[in-house]
């Protein structure tokens, strides 16, 4: 995506790329951390057709929804790229032994074989947490490693 | 029961402020043209003159010019506004000369003195960069293409500004030739040494400047922008520039919180400024001026309009947006009437208050109402065009 950008004295920066389907799309960076996004008008491109305004809080969320299936995405991409690294999301199950416990308890890569590099929480994703996250039930477990290290933490999340 | 007598003058002019800033918004005006005839209606030959409070509206007026650049110049940084000097000198300096001349033609056909005659091209060159941003902000175009533009070349009119000001100060004074340019030099060195320090050791600056505590923060910023304002001032630079130069070598964390808690005590002041202007002008004296500030608006509207579309066109903005462009950039305000403050307390040409007060109620008025018309006046215009050429489409 080729981002273009302008300098806004006094507001702050805005950044601008044309999507693949025409549109043009600005995002406008407030100092403040407000940030508005804009879609441009077909028949006058140099005006807004519509203006989202993001408190920070906001903003940061709608980055957080649209980064995280990126992620994944860019571990799949990681997966084709190294042969034998194997990677997935394991659903944890209740009667799994982890339930409770922290990464460093009952998942560590030493005896596993594989890393946790990520924990999706309902809409949330945790990115590289740290040994003392405590999983819950019914989170995603991302795991990268060699098959035998990512099928042990497979097993361990499912309960056996 | 001297004060009972203030406080009523003042709550009453604070209060009725507050009633015109409520219909101003309402009506989507800008408040400036009503607070200053609201300071024509209080004033000499008014309606309701004032007795007890005219001297604290004095004093605050001093300061509302001070908070007014204070809180400009920590809009912008060092490093903005050197990057925009460099990337839009040419809009800068059309839209400069484009708008000073139509002031300099009129003071000279009036047959105003030469300083007179610099002070009314200062008052047409410059827009109000307060109402232009609001309208721009109000109207969803900050993500538009041409408001980069129109902003860089309000940015450019403030440094200008920081120019112009000291040399008309030095001007007013009446003083030698070799007095004048010593303090146009001094002025000037002040303006580069602050813009290169700024530059090199403003995050220094701002670090030591700054403090989580709000009310720490307030106090030191406006007493190191009064300190050098009064510095400034002594020193014949006005106190105007070294405010606005405070508020650029500030940048960062300190420049964003020092706004927040500065901005409602320049609203304050900047509304008692405005009224304090309208004070000293009789309302009788308007009349006489009518007719020049109506010419001057019409040119004023055009040639703003001209600079605002040449501006756009240059960077590959389409039709309807360099109108929104010109039509944007055609509100005068607050930097006019700070001109015209100046020549006021020195005294050169009375005519000159009450032109330039007639001419931003005019503009004040015409411009937000011009920047809102741009929209449909744009589309209707593209419109006819693609039915005079329906090929191209």
């Amino acid at each position: 995506v080729d981002i273009e950008e302008t300098a806004l004295p006094g507001v702050g920066v805005k950044h601008e790329f044309t999507s693949a389907a025409g549109k043009r799309v600005g995002v406008l960076s407030h100092r403040s951390g407000r940030r508005d996004i804009a879609v441009y008008d077909d028949e006058d491109p140099d005006a807004c057709i519509e203006v989202l305004v993001m408190t920070p809080e906001e903003a940061e969320a709608l980055a957080e929804l649209l980064g995280a299936p990126k992620i994944v995405e860019r571990i799949a991409n990681l997966r084709a790229q190294v042969e034998g690294l194997v990677s997935e999301g394991l659903v944890v199950r209740s009667e799994s032994v982890v339930v409770g416990h922290s990464i460093s308890e009952r998942l560590p890569r030493s005896q596993t074989g594989a890393s946790i590099v990520a924990v999706i929480r309902g809409s949330e994703m945790v990115v590289s947490p740290g040994p003392d996250f405590k999983i819950v039930v019914a989170d995603t477990v991302v795991a990268v490693g060699t098959r035998e290290g990512v099928q042990r933490v497979a097993r361990l999340v499912a309960g056996r | 029961v001297h004060d009972a007598r203030l406080f009523i003058e003042l709550g009453g002019v604070v209060f009725g402020l507050g009633v015109l800033g409520r219909l101003a918004s309402s009506i989507g005006l800008s408040p400036i043209p009503l607070y200053l005839l609201a300071g024509l209606a209080f004033g000499r030959g008014g309606l309701v003159p004032l007795v007890t409070a005219g001297s604290f509206i004095e004093k605050g007026a001093s300061i509302g010019v001070v908070l007014l650049l204070l809180v400009l110049g920590l809009e912008y940084s060092s490093t903005e506004l050197v990057t925009n000097l460099r990337a839009h000198a040419w809009s800068g300096g059309v839209d400069l000369v484009v708008n000073a001349a139509p002031g300099a033609v009129a003071g000279w056909l009036l047959g105003w003195g030469p300083v007179a005659t610099m002070a009314l091209a200062g008052i047409t060159a410059v827009s109000s960069s307060g109402i232009i941003s609001k309208v721009i902000t109000d109207q969803g175009r900050l993500g538009n293409r041409e408001t980069p533009t129109v902003l860089s070349i309000l940015v450019l009119e403030d440094l200008a500004m920081a120019v112009f000001l000291p040399v008309l100060t030095g001007l007013l004074a009446q003083k030698t030739f070799a007095n004048t340019v010593i303090s146009v030099s001094l002025a000037l060195g002040a303006l580069a040494i602050v813009l290169a320090a700024s530059l090199r050791f403003g995050p220094t600056i701002s670090r030591w400047i700054f403090s989580p505590n709000d009310e720490v923060l307030l106090l030191r910023v406006l007493g190191l922008s009064l300190l050098v304002a009064g510095v400034a001032e002594e020193l014949q630079v006005s106190a105007a520039v070294g405010a606005f130069l405070v508020g650029i070598a500030l940048s960062g964390k300190v420049a964003d919180s020092a706004r927040i808690v500065l901005t409602p005590l320049r609203d304050l002041f900047a509304a008692v400024f405005f009224v304090f202007f309208g004070l000293q002008t009789a309302p009788a004296s308007l009349a006489g001026v009518l007719v020049p500030a109506i010419a001057l608006g019409g040119v004023g509207v055009f040639t703003k309009g001209l600079t605002g579309w040449l501006a756009a066109r240059r960077v590959g903005i389409a039709m309807p947006g360099r109108i929104r462009a010109g039509t944007s950039l055609i509100a005068r305000g607050e930097f006019s009437i700070v001109i015209a403050g100046l020549t006021l307390s020195a005294g050169v040409q009375p005519r000159l208050a009450s032109l330039a007060a007639a001419y931003v109620i005019v503009l004040a008025i015409v411009g937000p109402i011009a920047a809102r018309l741009s929209d449909p006046i744009g589309r209707s215009v593209a419109r006819a065009r693609r039915r005079a050429a329906p090929t191209l489409r």
